[in-house]
């Protein structure tokens, strides 16, 4: 396949067009989409650069389409993957149980937008229930929450090599100011890193002759029995649980001798970060723990920060009401921590936002 | 006694199959691998089904095969179509699957002439789920859902599927209707989308007039003659659109 | 450079989304750090457009702010969109064209200024440069990017109609001079609030 990025090179890109590159870099071949803000560029950059690396596109007639036509190509053997957001997200519902279900390797960015409803066509954390437990199933998919574009850039590369060694569905989750601002990021060649790309495999359309050289395959997803069901659930449930503690990321600064927590995901994390710093140079002992992966979550990481430190109370600071902070509280469960919060639904958080929050918990 | 030949392309070790008694599925997909074998692509197929009765088929063939929710066999199959090309994906569905849930796909594969066969299975009721009202149930027919008959004043009227598709598509299409009662003319319209397909042209699509006799409660008799009299007058058996010329209707 | 926070609104067509995207540029290319975000709500198509600049050296942190060092309010409803991002360290711009109440102003600001910036651009060269003159006078005001670098990103942005129309770039860059010109005065002479 031919290389995208020759050399090494800084670039000053929107989110959607480094969503793009990334997914070209990793080599995906084919993008199926549907319009909706914030997430559109991805494909407009997507149409114009693909044809040029031989790399296809379908714009679906829906939502719904462009999730179970990914679920084709990946069956296929194809390295697919689509964008979407908000309603869009909701619709996708459908084809990610499936992915689920099947161990697809399929591959979502997720731009979120303003919710419920149509809500804004501008930011928010308000899809994290949906992408990490949407669906009518039981959560099997990783979910990595980006917050800057460098991160943009790294785990669409990731989420590809993730989909296809694991076979879980993989989110990137990102929002409509990662989507739409534009900041300075390295693009590279992954495999110029040491990074190595999972080598794709068809589920269906396989060689050889039926009946001589092999059997045929018969992929489903309904089952006859409730017993049977159950195997396969627990099945995928001990894989997940098995994989997970070398999927999981997250970061985390000046814990050691916090007096308050500080968790926040996504773009809030900046503030997050900025607001330690600001209430560290002020003496106020504030540290800060940020899960990359949402799904599975660094719960294990996240009890040893609170434990190390001693501190007695948590900030969970998150632009939408309470989604982060379920994930978090289900984690953490038993541990006596006193958990504040900063609920902003479909408002971005700035750093003075959660220091002023601080003040008044410490108060 | 010599039992019936069965297609090379059949799965065997899921035979017997498992539809009702009475069921036009079985001999619809007996046509289809018919004509699999006759074209010799077993080894290229990809058949996809959805749920509902059609879902029986999942492991019907010797062929791959993949099951989806129902309605959305025609995206995964124009999925599969895009990402692999060289493969001929067929997708089998009922009459509520594509043109009620998922009317959205079969409309919009045939207008961007998607290279895919779609069989569509017409037995004017949803079987699986207990015989309800189906785009395709004919005015005054009782369902679980029109238990006084099918009022075309609060419901419409029937789906004509290949009429609409036909009105969707490009002339590099193939859209039929074919009727379990008529095995020979039926086996040909499927051999015509496969055919299509593997040429490359376009969009292929026949619907299949089937019988229903567990939910239509009805004896062998009766079954038989409402398929032929009461179905094959309100949805007209024929090629629609035939690339290859000789159409007829 | 410390952090400059920048607001920019206009109606639809008044390239406050322009001005900002080659801020950007500029600062980008003088390897600084830079966060454009472009309003992008409902009134994408025709209404007010916002567009958030953040220039620094160092990391940014949120892509959004609640107060902006330099606001630019191009239109009576660009000034009661924006009223919300001045407090008592903010430069408040508008176009002293439009015609705006007392009350409609920024109740804290730490200056506000009326720039003559579309009648300037009528009378003295040409309607459609207009937005350099705006662009102009946010380096006069702020600093935010060199002249030059400025200039470079325009080249980038506009080059080939440039190339085609020679006069255009004479045109942008008088613009552009004129208006920090009339950043510079106005932060000397000025209203105070």
């Amino acid at each position: 396949m031919q290389k995208v990025v020759e050399n090494t090179k800084k670039a000053f890109l929107t989110g959607n067009e480094a969503a793009a590159w990334a997914a070209l870099a990793a080599g995906a071949e084919i993008m199926f989409g549907y319009p909706i803000t914030p997430q559109n560029e991805i494909m407009h950059y997507w149409t114009r650069l693909a044809p040029k690396y031989g790399r296809n596109f379908l714009q679906t007639e829906d939502e719904i389409s462009a999730g179970f036509t990914v679920c084709g190509a990946v069956q296929a053997g194809k390295k697919a993957f689509t964008a979407t957001a908000g309603p869009g997200n909701t619709l996708m519902q459908e084809p990610f149980s499936m992915a689920e279900a099947m161990r697809l390797p399929l591959v979502a960015i997720i731009q979120q937008r303003g919710g419920p409803s149509s809500g804004t066509v501008i930011y928010s954390q308000q899809e994290v229930t949906l992408t990490t437990f949407g669906g009518n199933g039981e959560g099997h998919r990783i979910v990595y929450s980006t917050s800057s574009h460098q991160e943009i850039y790294d785990y669409i590369i990731k989420a590809f090599n993730t989909a296809w060694k694991y076979r879980f569905p993989t989110f990137v989750l990102g929002d409509g100011y990662q989507a739409k601002m534009r900041e300075p990021l390295e693009m590279y060649d992954p495999e110029e890193r040491g990074i190595e790309l999972v080598k794709t495999f068809p589920l269906v359309g396989l060689e050889g002759k039926i009946g001589e050289e092999r059997e045929p395959q018969h992929l489903c997803n309904i089952y006859s029995m409730e017993e049977e069901l159950y195997e396969v659930v627990m099945k995928f449930a001990a894989e997940y649980e098995a994989i997970s503690p070398e999927v999981v990321e997250y970061e985390e600064k000046e814990c050691e001798d916090a007096e308050i927590l500080i968790l926040a995901h996504g773009v809030v994390s900046r503030a997050a970060d900025d607001a330690v710093k600001a209430l560290r140079a002020q003496g106020i002992k504030a540290g800060y723990f940020r899960p990359i992966t949402l799904r599975p979550f660094p719960g294990k990481q996240l009890r040893e920060a609170i434990a190390k430190s001693g501190a007695k109370k948590m900030l969970i600071a998150e632009s939408a009401y309470g989604q982060f902070d379920r994930l978090v509280k289900q984690e953490i469960y038993g541990e006596t921590i006193q958990i504040n919060n900063l609920f902003m639904p479909g408002v971005g958080i700035i750093d003075t936002d959660i220091i002023s929050k601080v003040k008044s918990i410490i108060d | 006694m010599a039992l019936p030949a069965t297609p090379k392309s059949w799965y065997l070790p899921t035979k017997p199959h498992k539809f009702c008694p009475g069921c036009g599925h079985g001999i619809v997909l007996k046509a289809l691998g018919e004509a699999i074998d006759e074209l010799e692509i077993q080894d290229k197929i990809v058949f996809g089904c959805d749920i509902g009765c059609s879902l029986l088929s999942w492991n019907f063939f010797a062929c791959d095969s993949t099951q989806t929710h129902h309605g959305r066999t025609t995206p995964v199959m124009v999925g599969i179509k895009r990402a692999r090309p060289e493969l001929i994906a067929v997708g089998y569905m009922g009459d509520g699957g594509g043109y009620s849930i998922g009317s959205q796909h079969l409309l919009n594969a045939a207008v961007r002439n998607e290279k895919i066969t779609v069989i569509l299975v017409n037995n004017t009721n949803y079987g699986m789920t207990g015989g309800q009202m189906a785009p395709t149930t004919l005015p005054g027919q009782k369902t679980e859902t029109t238990p006084y008959g099918r009022d075309p004043e609060i419901t419409g009227y029937p789906t004509k599927g290949p009429e609409f598709v036909a009105a969707l598509t490009s002339d590099t299409a193939y859209v039929a209707r074919g009727t379990v009662s008529k095995y020979k003319q039926l086996k040909r319209y499927i051999k015509n989308a496969l055919r299509n397909q593997m040429e490359g042209n376009g969009f292929s699509f026949v619907e299949v007039l089937s019988t229903c006799p567990t939910n239509w409660r009805t004896n062998a008799q009766q079954t038989w003659s409402f398929l032929e009299d009461e179905m094959e007058k309100y949805f007209p058996v024929g090629e629609f659109k035939n690339p290859f010329g000789k159409g007829e209707k | 450079m410390a952090l400059i926070k920048l607001a920019l609104a206009g109606e639809g067509g008044q390239g406050v989304q322009s001005i900002a995207e080659i801020l950007a540029e500029a600062a980008y290319e003088e390897n600084k750090q830079a966060i454009y975000i472009p309003n992008f709500g409902v009134e994408q198509r025709g209404g007010v457009s916002i567009a958030f600049l953040q220039v620094s050296d160092q990391r940014i942190g949120a892509p959004k702010f609640n107060k902006a060092d330099v606001v630019i309010a191009l239109s009576k409803r660009a000034v009661s969109r924006t009223v919300r991002y001045s407090d008592s360290n903010t430069i408040y711009v508008y176009d002293s064209s439009i015609s705006v109440d007392e009350e409609e102003m920024p109740k804290e600001a730490k200056k506000i200024i009326g720039l003559p910036a579309i009648d300037t651009a009528n009378e003295k060269l040409h309607p459609r440069v207009f937005n350099m003159i705006i662009m102009g006078a946010v380096i006069g005001f702020t600093n935010i990017v060199s002249f030059g670098s400025a200039k470079f990103a325009l080249e980038k942005k506009l080059g080939a109609k440039f190339e085609r129309d020679p006069k255009l770039r004479e045109l942008n860059y008088q613009a552009l001079e004129i208006g920090r010109q009339m950043a510079e005065e106005a932060l000397k002479e000025g209203v105070a609030n």
